[in-house]
Order: structure tokens, then C-alpha cells, then sequence
């Protein structure tokens, strides 16, 4: 068995993991599972794609930064992609979730989750059709590093920035207002609401962090591998089992459960076949929920 | 005389997802059990069938030419099972924990359908699916008139039987324990069998619409089971009204003509290299509906749960959320 | 009386419209006072100061604080508004350090001030000082109250407001809380607090008020009211009637 599927783990881990954030924040503050998560991560990519071509529209062609396969359009498409999908976040839940929570029934805000969900899919398919499309065709070389495992510079850049936003979020949940804020919520929001915190402010921040990081995942998966409608649907399993795994309400637990399950997946890939992958997810989420429903970092049912 | 043949048509189509919705109505509107994954419980039951009374395929696993009744009687069991250790599995946590299951069934029944050729011929499915009235199929007509004579009978007779159930003490219990969900966790195994019961008995019936379909078209594929089927059914329920037997094929007849009216109306409109982006645009519109009902009429037509949940009850779900040891 | 901190009239309130729990209650807590409300079980008495808290919705009359009506204020604006409130049980962060229960109260605070207050109440509260890093759901339940207490006074509110401080609690830890908030008091904190143990509560309140079915029924001095015969009648009699089969 070659090393190279810790590379590929780590990568694919990576991409689970930031779209598990935002699935365990929005579990443990506003209490559903968010079956729209996974199409906030293709409204991302397909947000910042218009929008580097729009830059390419404007400038002509832009040679990207070496040894990378992407420029600064991306960067900063990337940028206003991130912005996009928070509002996204904050229009859906607006129209749509908020408005449900206010009748207190939560499992009627994941089946509208869920109708969401499809129509996102569905208008991206009718808008941008269902064919793959990528922000560079450009091949790059992957250099061997030891041991057998090759890397490509895209994917050393992406691997770091992901450890940046994970430090990054950790440190704003554990050393911020905002994030004792966020904290406080998940733990008790009518104490929340005593102690002087708005509740509705949390919320917003909330979907904003979620909404930008599964932006952030969306374009990692395109510039890795492919855009496609469909391409944040099928990350919906592997992320809920990352923040399962990692216990809900956790921000490294959902980390640590993506950087698992994508190890895990790129090793069934590497023993099994590609075409098996998705039921990794499964076997891992069916095992944590017989031997420790509360995950790894999970502190106890609610 | 065409018409009458095209409306037997739809209507067996339609009452078929009627069962398909009386199953799910029995989850959820009985029993308050999410099921994001039914799509997977309707491939178990018309893959089981199939492959029970196909006959014999030397490129796969069976078929073993046993008779149709036997075929739907295997796809109960097989999906009854199925449901019942999906229930397992989940019904002690929080209700979000079962949807998250049921989807990842529903994505793992895909990817068994796909790829395991030798049990599900992948791809292409299966086909040779025997069908009731093979011998009146020279006879349109007569074919699909008897076709939906049974696919009433049977869709009556799960009507009957759900109207019963859900009226006996079995029924209220379960409706009990779907009003507080809290309760029925904290009641520990016995409220535990229950739900599991009506989660198994639900995934039966929808595996029996499985296999009613599977031979009403005599061939199946994975394609039939994609998330968009477990959506069409909730759309369905919702909009006949979640708790209601009688809402579930009423909101089934309803939003298939929809459905398919919706889908010849972007035929016409738009030509047809159009036509893959229309239909995607038909769920985008499906999808907004949905979520309006629940907005603004969350009982459908005929449903039975409360309008608003009380305020008190509610203030006391989120002060109640943290208490310890719960 | 001095001039009124809390000024409550003729309130009604309740979780359901027509149902109302609290039914044209009136109480009024002056400058530096410890005011008490007693009542039999379900007179509303924990109803009453939630609605002042802005956790309960209500429906008719007015709560004053400073002469500002704030009937219709937010809960979570309370604090700013110089009330603060310390709910019966599940009053702290159980998954927070106890540091962290302290900071997350902050929220009002300018940020520079932060640890000079958090100071100030470790001094106040020395006990919560060698804790400081433990999570806050292993403190013993006495511990709890106070760093519940802690929370609610770190932002220097004009009145401290609580649901039955001694609730749960052992007899000794019952005693320590109840020396706690006679102490608050005397640093000049206006303290309205409901509860079950009339007599320790009493001994230390200047002012009680017996609610009975939502209203309030009978008012005077604390250390008076122990012997009232009214109250007698209010309190205890209704209490066996209670006993005995009444919903």
C-alpha cells in the first residue's frame, strides 16, 4: 500500500473537516442538521468561479503565481465568494429557518433544510448546467516528497491554509467574546439570554463562519478535483459523520473527525476501489453511533 | 379510449407513491420519525423483488424465478429489517441522528445499486422484471386497468390497515411519544420498541411500493432511487398533511399531477436541448413550495398535528436543553 | 422606603395569551433594600420576577427600573439596563471554565475594565479564586450559586435579582448563601429574591410580599411577617390546602 494515501487523506480531510464546522456550529447553536450546508459549499465555488471570470473579463488573462496553478483572481474572487455565501446563509435563514424556529418544532427546519437544499441544487444545475468545470486545466506537477508521495504545490498551499483557518476559528471561539458568546448558546440559551448576550447577533455570526468556511472547502474541492452542482451534496454525508465523529458542538472534533474519515476514505480508495468511497462515511457513522454516540470530544447527549 | 389507458397509467404511478407516502406517514406523521432516506427503503424492496422472481441470470446473483407474491412478500421483510436496524441504531439519540442515518442509507443503497454488478446488475439494473398481466400487455388498456386494480387493492389494504392501527392502542401510543420527544427517549426500551416498530413496519410498506413498481414497469435501475424520489414523497405528505392516511394519498394524487403536468408544460415550452436544465428548474420550483407549505400551512390539507406549538411548552424546550444528565 | 429601584404594577403575564400565571401583581423594591416574595407553590412567584427578567411574556401592566419602563425590554438587554438575574438551577456554563462564566458576562464591559472586574470578584468570592480554571459543572452546588452570583453582580447592576437562591442546597450551604446576599446588600447592591425558605429569608429582607394565585396579597416588614397571622392564613393555609387534593 503506497503512502500516498496520507496526502490524499489529509486533502480530502481537510476539505470534510471546514465543511464540518459549520455543520457541529450550526447542530450546536441553532440545533438542526443543515441539509443545505453541503449546497452552500457548491453556491461558493460557483460564486467565486463567476466571479474570477468576471475579473478575467476585465484584466484579460492573469498568469498565475508560481508554482501555483491559480493567480490573484482567485485570491480575490475567493474573497468575495466568502462574503457571498454568509449572505446566503443569513437570506436563507431569514426567509426560511428563522421563521420555523420561531414556531420551536426543529425537525421541520431540517425537512425544510432539506427542501432548500434541492431547490439550491437545482437552480446551480439550471443556471450553470450539471456538466464539471474547473478553475484551471492547467496540470500540475506533483513533486515527490520521500517515502513515495508525490505533492503538488496547490495542494501544499491548501493543506496550509487549512491549518490557518482551523487555528484561526479555535482561537476565535476559545479567546473571543463572540466565541464564549457562541459558546454560552450551546449550552444553555436562556442563560445566554440573561447574561446579556443576543442571541439573534450569535446566530448571524454564526451562519457567517459556516457560510465562509464552506466556501472556503467548496473552492479547495474545485481547484483540486472538479465543480459540479452536486459536489457539496455529496460532501453532506462525510461532513455530518466528521461532526458526529468528532462529538457535535466541537470545532476540533469536527476536524479531527474530517482528517479520520478522509485518511479513511483514501485508504478504502487505495484497498477497495474509488468506487466505494462514499460508504466509508457510512460504516464510520453507523460504528460511532452503536460504540459512542457523543463522539470524540462530545460531552454528552442532548 | 387513450386517455382512459393514460389515466390508468398515472393513477397507478400515483397511488404507488401513495403507499410509498402511507409508509412515511406512519414514520413521521404517526410517530414523528424523520426519513430522509426513504428513496433507499423503495430500491430495497423493488431490488429484493426483483432479484427473488427474475429468472435465472447467469451475469448475476439469482434471479430465482419465484412468484410475484413471494417477491413483495420478500421486499416487506428485507425492508422492514433494514428500517428496524436503522432504528436501532438511532432511536435512542435525538431525532437529527435518525435523519442523518436515513440519508446515509439511502447514499449507500445508491452505491450498492451502482456498483455491486453481481447482485444488482449496476448501472443498468435489472430487467425481465415479471409483470402480473404479462400475458393482457398486447391489450394496453386492459394491462393498465388491471395493473391499477391491483395497485388499489393493495394501496386500499394499507390504507385500511394503517387507519386501524393508527386508531388502536399501538397508534396511540406512538402518537403520545411523537408529541414529546424527550419523553420518549427518556422512557427508555419499551417507548424505544415502539418507535422502532412503526420505523420497521414504515420501511416495509415503502419497500412494498418498491417492488410494486418494480413490476408494474418490469425493469429497474439505479436511477429511479435518487434523493429527488425522497423528496417528491415528503412533498406529498406535507402537502396532504402530515398524521392524516387519507392526506397522504390525497397530497400523493395531487402533487404527482403536478409534478407531471409541470413536466410536460416545460416540454412544450422549452426545445429540447433545454429540456435537462427545465426539469432541474421544475425541482428548484417543487422545492420553494415546500417550504412555503411549511411556512405557512404546516398542517397541509388533511393533517392532525398541532398549528402552533405552544409558547410555553417551547420556552421550556430551550431552558430544558442543558439540564444535566438528560 | 427610599426612592424605588423596581417598580412593579398591576402585572400580568403568562407563557399562553388568556392564561395568564401572574394575575395584576404590584411590588415595589426601594434603593439598597432587600425585598423578599413568598408563596405557597404555583402562587407565580417564580413567574412574577422571570416576567420582570424579560423571560416571561407579559401581558398587561408595567415594570419600572429607575423610573424607566422597561415592561417591554429583551431579557438579554436587562443587564445594560442594570438588572441582573440568577435563575434557579442551571445558572452557570457547565462546559465553561469558570473564568470563562465570568468573561461571557463581560459583554457590557469595555474591554480594558475586563480584568480588574473579574478580579474584584475573585476577591469578593475567594473561593471561586482556586477554581478558577475548573469547568464550571464540577463545582459543588454551593460553589455554583456563588459563581452564578458572581456572574450576575460583575456588572455592577442596580438590582440583583434572584429565583430561589437556596434551592437544593444543603442547611449549611443554605446559611452561607443567605450571609452572601446580606453582605451584597451592605456593599449597596438592591437585592429582590423569591423564595421557599420564608424564615432565612425573612431574617435577612427588610421588606416581604406573599403572592398568592398570582397576586400579591400581603406586604410588611420581613422581620414582622414571620409572626403575621394573615400570613399564617395566606401562606400556610393554603399550602394544606394544597395537600390536600386542590389543583
Amino acid at each position: 500500500m503506497s503512502l500516498q494515501f496520507v496526502v490524499d487523506g489529509l486533502l480530502a480531510g481537510s476539505m470534510i473537516g471546514l465543511g464540518a464546522i459549520g455543520v457541529t456550529l450550526t447542530y450546536s447553536i441553532l440545533r438542526f442538521s443543515n441539509f443545505a450546508h453541503g449546497d452552500f459549499m457548491a453556491w461558493g465555488t460557483y460564486a467565486t468561479l463567476a466571479v474570477v471570470g468576471a475579473i478575467g473579463a476585465m484584466f484579460g488573462k492573469i498568469a498565475p503565481i508560481a508554482p501555483l496553478s491559480f493567480g490573484w483572481p482567485l485570491i480575490v474572487a475567493l474573497i468575495l465568494g466568502v462574503a457571498l455565501t454568509g449572505l446566503l446563509a443569513l437570506l436563507l435563514d431569514f426567509v426560511l429557518f428563522a421563521r420555523l424556529r420561531a414556531k420551536g418544532q426543529a425537525i421541520i427546519v431540517v425537512m425544510a433544510s432539506f427542501g432548500a437544499s434541492m431547490a439550491l441544487r437545482s437552480l446551480l444545475e439550471f443556471v450553470f448546467t450539471s456538466r464539471p468545470t474547473y478553475f484551471s486545466r492547467a496540470i500540475q506537477i506533483a513533486m515527490p516528497v520521500g517515502f513515495g508521495i508525490r505533492i503538488t504545490p496547490d495542494q501544499i498551499a491548501l493543506l496550509l491554509l487549512t491549518s490557518v483557518l482551523v487555528l484561526g476559528v479555535h482561537l476565535l471561539m476559545t479567546r473571543t467574546q463572540t466565541g464564549r458568546s457562541m459558546q454560552a448558546l450551546s449550552q444553555n440559551a436562556a442563560l445566554a439570554r440573561i447574561v446579556g448576550i443576543d442571541v439573534a447577533s450569535v446566530v448571524r455570526f454564526t451562519w457567517i463562519i459556516g457560510g465562509a468556511l464552506a466556501c472556503i472547502a467548496g473552492v479547495m474541492i474545485g481547484i483540486l478535483i472538479q465543480i459540479r452542482p452536486f459536489m457539496g451534496f455529496d460532501m453532506l454525508l462525510p461532513m455530518f459523520a466528521a461532526a458526529i465523529l468528532g462529538g457535535i458542538g466541537s470545532v476540533p472534533g469536527a476536524v479531527l473527525g474530517g482528517l479520520i474519515i478522509g485518511l479513511a476514505e483514501a485508504g478504502a480508495v487505495q484497498l477497495i476501489g474509488a468506487e466505494w468511497r462514499a460508504a466509508v462515511s457510512f460504516i464510520i457513522l453507523m460504528a460511532v453511533l452503536f460504540v459512542r454516540p457523543i463522539g470524540l470530544f462530545g460531552v454528552r447527549e442532548r | 379510449m387513450d386517455l382512459l389507458g393514460y389515466g390508468a397509467f398515472f393513477l397507478t404511478t400515483a397511488l404507488i407513491f401513495s403507499l410509498v407516502t402511507l409508509g412515511l406517514n406512519l414514520q413521521w406523521g404517526l410517530t414523528g420519525l424523520f426519513n430522509v432516506g426513504l428513496a433507499g427503503f423503495v430500491a430495497i424492496g423493488a431490488y429484493t423483488s426483483a432479484l427473488l422472481t427474475t429468472p435465472d441470470d447467469a451475469a448475476r446473483l439469482g434471479g430465482f424465478g419465484l412468484p410475484i407474491l413471494i417477491g413483495w412478500l420478500g421486499a416487506m421483510i428485507v425492508g422492514g429489517v433494514a428500517a428496524a436496524l436503522t432504528g436501532i441504531a438511532t432511536l435512542r439519540l435525538k431525532s437529527d441522528y435518525l435523519a442523518i442515518t436515513t440519508f446515509g442509507v439511502a447514499v449507500i443503497v445508491q452505491l450498492v445499486a451502482l456498483n455491486a454488478q453481481k447482485l444488482t446488475g449496476g448501472p443498468f439494473g435489472i430487467g425481465f422484471i415479471p409483470r402480473p398481466f404479462g400475458s393482457l400487455a398486447e391489450t394496453p388498456l386492459l394491462f393498465n386497468l388491471s395493473n391499477l386494480a391491483v395497485v388499489s387493492a393493495v394501496t386500499l389494504i394499507a390504507y385500511l390497515a394503517l387507519e386501524h392501527l393508527s386508531r388502536s392502542p399501538w397508534g396511540r401510543v406512538l402518537k403520545a411519544l411523537r408529541e414529546d420527544e424527550r419523553a420518549a427517549i427518556s422512557l427508555g426500551k419499551s417507548a424505544r420498541f415502539y418507535r422502532v416498530q412503526a420505523f420497521a413496519v414504515g420501511g416495509a410498506i415503502m419497500a412494498l411500493a418498491g417492488a410494486l413498481q418494480a413490476h408494474f414497469t418490469g425493469f429497474i435501475a439505479p436511477d429511479n432511487y435518487l434523493p429527488i424520489l425522497t423528496f417528491q414523497v415528503w412533498v406529498m405528505l406535507i402537502v396532504g398533511g402530515s398524521g392524516s392516511n387519507l392526506g397522504a394519498v390525497v397530497g400523493s394524487i395531487l402533487v404527482w399531477a403536478i409534478w407531471v403536468g409541470s413536466g410536460t408544460l416545460t416540454s412544450v415550452l422549452f426545445p429540447p436541448e433545454q429540456q435537462a436544465r427545465a426539469a432541474s428548474l421544475q425541482i428548484v420550483a417543487i422545492g420553494v413550495m415546500l417550504c412555503i407549505i411549511l411556512l405557512l400551512r404546516p398542517n397541509g390539507l388533511f393533517g392532525d398535528r398541532p398549528l402552533h406549538v405552544r409558547f410555553g411548552k417551547q420556552a421550556k424546550v430551550v431552558a430544558g436543553e442543558s439540564s444535566p444528565g438528560s | 422606603m427610599s426612592e424605588a429601584v423596581v417598580e412593579v404594577r398591576d402585572l400580568e403575564a403568562g407563557y399562553e395569551p388568556g392564561v395568564p400565571i401572574v394575575r395584576g401583581a404590584s411590588i415595589t423594591v426601594g434603593k439598597g433594600e432587600i425585598v423578599v416574595v413568598l408563596g405557597p407553590n404555583g402562587a407565580g412567584k417564580s413567574s412574577l420576577i422571570k416576567a420582570i427578567a424579560g423571560l416571561v411574556p407579559i401581558t398587561g401592566g408595567t415594570v419600572l427600573l429607575d423610573g424607566k419602563d422597561i415592561t417591554a425590554a429583551p431579557a438579554h438587554t436587562m443587564v445594560r439596563l442594570g438588572l441582573a438575574f440568577v435563575p434557579q438551577t442551571e445558572n452557570i456554563f457547565p462546559l465553561m471554565s469558570v473564568e470563562d462564566n465570568l468573561k461571557v458576562a463581560c459583554g457590557i464591559i469595555e474591554r480594558r475594565e475586563i480584568p480588574a472586574r473579574i478580579e474584584e470578584m475573585y476577591a469578593a468570592f475567594p473561593d471561586l479564586v482556586r477554581q478558577r480554571r475548573t469547568t464550571a459543572g464540577n463545582l459543588s452546588g454551593g460553589q455554583r450559586q456563588m459563581l452564578a452570583v458572581a456572574r450576575a453582580l460583575i456588572v455592577h447592576p442596580k438590582v440583583l435579582v434572584l429565583d430561589e437562591p437556596s434551592a437544593g442546597l444543603s442547611p449549611k450551604f443554605v446559611a452561607m448563601v443567605f450571609e452572601m446576599l446580606a453582605g451584597i446588600r451592605k456593599s449597596g447592591v438592591t437585592i429582590l429574591l423569591v423564595e421557599q425558605n420564608a424564615k432565612a429569608a425573612l431574617a435577612i429582607g427588610d421588606r416581604a410580599y406573599v403572592l398568592v394565585e398570582g397576586k400579591d396579597r400581603h406586604e410588611g416588614i420581613a422581620s414582622e411577617l414571620w409572626n403575621d397571622p394573615v400570613v399564617a392564613e395566606l401562606y400556610l393555609g393554603q399550602r394544606s390546602r394544597r395537600t390536600g387534593g386542590a389543583a
